[in-house]
């Protein structure tokens, strides 16, 4: 028996002796964790914990960030293992996804031992201050000020589109460090615990009527220097790395918080066209969910190819740039098209006539249109390919 | 299923690279069409025969290289990208593809050698509509003592006017539209009562008219089973729609190419063209394209290599998703094109040309769409 195989056996066996029923076959169900972490169920808390005594909710980190040093091949069969029964991821976060990536790659050895494992164990959950009032597509614009004063910076200014800034405990931020230079070259990399006195948070609703998004303000913050990343100034690279580790995050994911859909959209129009079998009646609709299909079949598989290429050694290549654009089209298209399948079933905003499935459709599709927006615009990723792709002049 | 490339196949992929470029030119389409006369270019025929190509899809004991449509679609991509006009389609995968996957051992010996070499060209008669659609068949096939008589018209014969033999697929029962009671049959070129007519496509590649009157065949020259000939032409098609794919990807990806290329030397108002936001997220919406359909093709061209369980979903997929992708290809390459674009001088527009031609043929999207949601169960 090979290695792998005896790894797959292990693996098997310790999931099915560890993972508990509660985190089985439940789509859509996320722990983010941090302080205020909110756990499903108590399965659920169960699964962290053995999941993190064993370093498999980071499984390919070195062990002493709180990974279980798993190499490519070993942690596809973890995958698959937990795929094989259903089990859910024990923990997401824009730790792992995003500023882990970025420490790793920028951080000193100090700041990632302080930083990586309680990312790992789902101690702190993080938000990303990165977007402002007037800096949003320009990202490099951004003003939030940060003045050195001995071993501290004092932080002034404020952060838009923090997401789920009100439930978190750390932020790490793109903070404007020297206003005289070119707009690029004056920023820098930032973690700031929220708990330091002067950071406070108002929620933003949304046209769905969620607040997923935060303004988070900043006034007279003191941020120890030790949190800097990277030098003073050079916070720019460090930025634009995480972008991408954000941009592969959006591609690889079905938006998390809209949660599973229950139904599928022939499901959904089979009940609304009340035609229990045989081929759909509404032949636009048929069409349109046959086109949806496919072009999902074709990103599968792009991204499989991408992800192949990348294990042959070959990778990444230019195809990886269009996940974050294609996807949340997609996804977009998709509840999209749900939403207008289930006709006046899904123009429910509340009240007793319509059931929780059908408000939630409204609600995912007016949440659905941030899709396009967060992380990016579909405008700023065109301009991405165009010119790191296609090598299209300025 | 690994969507990459192994070793073997980038270096089939780099001779098929240099052959091609070295040996195709876009403007031999233009010398055909000025001659009026259809067809390809023979040497180019012969010494894509002598690499090898023409036996890859087929078993070594009939003079096959035993690979497989990966292999072939990494040829066909860069045939693809020269446009080149060569009975592969035709003679290797429709016909060759139909001896092969129906025909007896005795058929087989006896005429897929000469396919793999390259000297015999064989092409398949099955479409009678204007649209494709592969059960609607009329043309009539009546057993009389112990010879099959077949009468009646087929339309878009590829290569039909240099093939050596055609496979011709008949209404041996049924009425049209029925997926049983089709059975195909072999019929040589002179055949008495075969009328075969070749025309010139838009795309400068020729295909047939032809016209069966009491054309007789005896008995061994039924391929596969009486009434059981769709068996055969499913797969067939599933094959020959993603080996088409795969050309259109070769031509997809070189308008694309061509047209960024363009858009980094043509100046107006001062500026390079593509330094304009307005043709930059194009130029990116149509790379999303490209990609998505090499995706769908490699997954396809290995579906059929594994005899995947979904293949008729991928194949049906596939050819949808090159279809559009050609069609705007052709589209965005000439209008990115400007008023050249739309000259025979430049080449952009051939790139069209093929793309409404492949897009017809086995099926354009909306008929796949519809395959994918029957396939589907809606």
């Amino acid at each position: 028996m090979s290695d792998l195989e005896a790894f797959r056996l292990e693996t098997r066996e310790w999931l099915e002796a560890n993972c508990p029923p509660g985190v089985r076959n439940r789509p859509g169900e996320v722990v983010w964790g941090g302080r205020r972490c909110q756990f499903p169920n108590e399965d659920a808390k169960i699964w962290l914990e053995r999941m993190v005594e064993k370093g498999w909710t980071v499984p390919t980190w070195p062990k002493p960030y709180g990974g279980a040093g798993l190499n490519d091949e070993e942690a596809k069969v973890l995958r698959q293992e937990m795929a094989r029964i259903e089990a859910n991821a024990p923990l997401f976060s824009f730790g792992i996804a995003m500023l882990a990536p970025a420490l790793m790659e920028f951080a000193s050895e100090e700041q990632q031992l302080e930083h990586l494992p309680p990312i790992a164990r789902g101690d702190f959950r993080w938000c990303q201050g990165y977007s402002e009032p007037g800096a949003g597509s320009d990202l490099a614009s951004l003003r939030c000020r940060a003045v050195r004063d001995g071993d501290h910076y004092v932080v002034n200014g404020s952060k838009i589109w923090t997401s789920d800034a009100d439930v978190s405990d750390w932020i790490f931020c793109l903070v404007r460090t020297d206003p005289d230079v070119p707009k690029h070259e004056g920023i820098s990399f930032l973690l700031i615990d929220m708990e330091t006195p002067g950071v406070s948070v108002t929620p933003i609703e949304l046209i769905s009527g969620a607040s997923p998004f935060c303004q988070t303000f900043f006034d007279d913050v003191r941020v120890p220097a030790a949190n800097l990343i990277g030098e003073e100034n050079k916070g720019w690279t460090i930025a634009k790395r995480l972008l991408q580790h954000e941009r592969a995050m959006l591609g690889e994911t079905a938006t998390r918080r809209g949660g599973a859909n229950r139904k599928g959209l022939v499901e959904v129009a089979r009940d609304a066209l009340r035609a229990p079998d045989g081929p759909l009646p509404d032949a636009a609709v048929r069409e349109e969910i046959a086109q949806f299909d496919m072009d999902r079949m074709c990103y599968g598989a792009t991204f499989q190819r991408s992800a192949d290429a990348a294990r042959a050694g070959r990778g990444p290549g230019p195809e990886t740039s269009m996940f974050k654009l294609y996807l949340s089209e997609l996804n977009q298209r998709g509840a999209d098209l749900r939403q207008r399948i289930v006709g006046a079933d899904g123009l429910g905003w509340a009240g007793e006539g319509f059931d929780a499935d059908e408000l939630q459709i409204t609600r995912e599709w007016l949440y659905g249109r941030a899709a396009t927006i967060l992380g990016g615009t579909s405008e700023i990723q065109m301009n991405i390919i165009a010119k790191r792709v296609l090598g299209l002049p300025d | 299923m690994v969507l990459v490339l192994s070793e073997e196949q980038e270096l089939l992929r780099d001779s098929a690279r240099d052959f091609a470029g070295n040996a195709i030119e876009v403007d031999w389409l233009r010398k055909v069409r000025e001659q009026g006369a259809a067809g390809f270019d023979r040497d180019v025929w012969r010494q894509m025969a002598e690499l090898g190509w023409t036996a890859i899809p087929f078993a070594e004991e009939v003079g096959g290289l035993g690979l497989g449509y990966a292999e072939a679609g990494v040829v066909l991509e860069e045939l693809g990208k020269a446009l080149a006009v060569t009975p592969y389609l035709s003679s290797v995968v429709l016909g060759g593809g139909a001896v092969d996957l129906g025909g007896s051992a005795e058929q087989k010996a006896e005429i897929l050698p000469g396919v793999c070499d390259g000297t015999t060209l064989l092409t398949l008669a099955y479409q009678e509509t204007a649209r494709h659609d592969p059960y609607a068949i009329e043309t009539s096939a009546v057993k009389t003592d112990g010879q099959w008589v077949l009468n009646g018209r087929k339309q878009l014969v590829l290569d039909g006017g240099s093939a050596d033999r055609i496979v011709v697929a008949a209404r041996s029962s049924g009425a049209p539209g029925d997926r049983s009671g089709l059975t195909l049959f072999l019929v040589d070129a002179g055949a008495a009562g075969l009328d075969v007519k070749p025309g010139l496509l838009l795309d400068s590649r020729s295909a047939a008219h032809v016209a069966l009157n009491d054309v007789t065949v005896g008995e061994d020259a039924v391929i596969g089973e009486v009434d059981g000939g769709a068996e055969i032409l499913d797969r067939v098609f599933e094959r020959a729609a993603v080996a088409l794919s795969a050309e259109m990807l070769g031509g997809i990806q070189e308008a694309f190419d061509r047209t960024v290329e363009y858009l980094k030397e043509r100046e107006q108002f001062g500026a390079k063209i593509g330094s304009f936001q307005g043709l930059k997220h194009r130029a990116a919406r149509w790379f999303c394209e490209v990609e998505l359909t090499r995706s769908i093709v490699m997954q396809a061209l290995r579906a059929i290599d594994d005899g995947a369980e979904n293949l008729a979903e991928i194949v049906s997929t596939c050819k949808a998703r090159a279809s559009d992708a050609f069609r705007l290809s052709g589209q965005e390459g000439i209008q990115m094109h400007g008023g050249m674009g739309v000259t025979d001088e430049a080449d952009i527009g051939f790139f069209l040309k093929r793309a409404r031609v492949s897009e017809l043929l086995l099926g354009d999207s909306a008929f796949h769409r519809n395959q994918f949601a029957e396939l589907k169960g809606y």
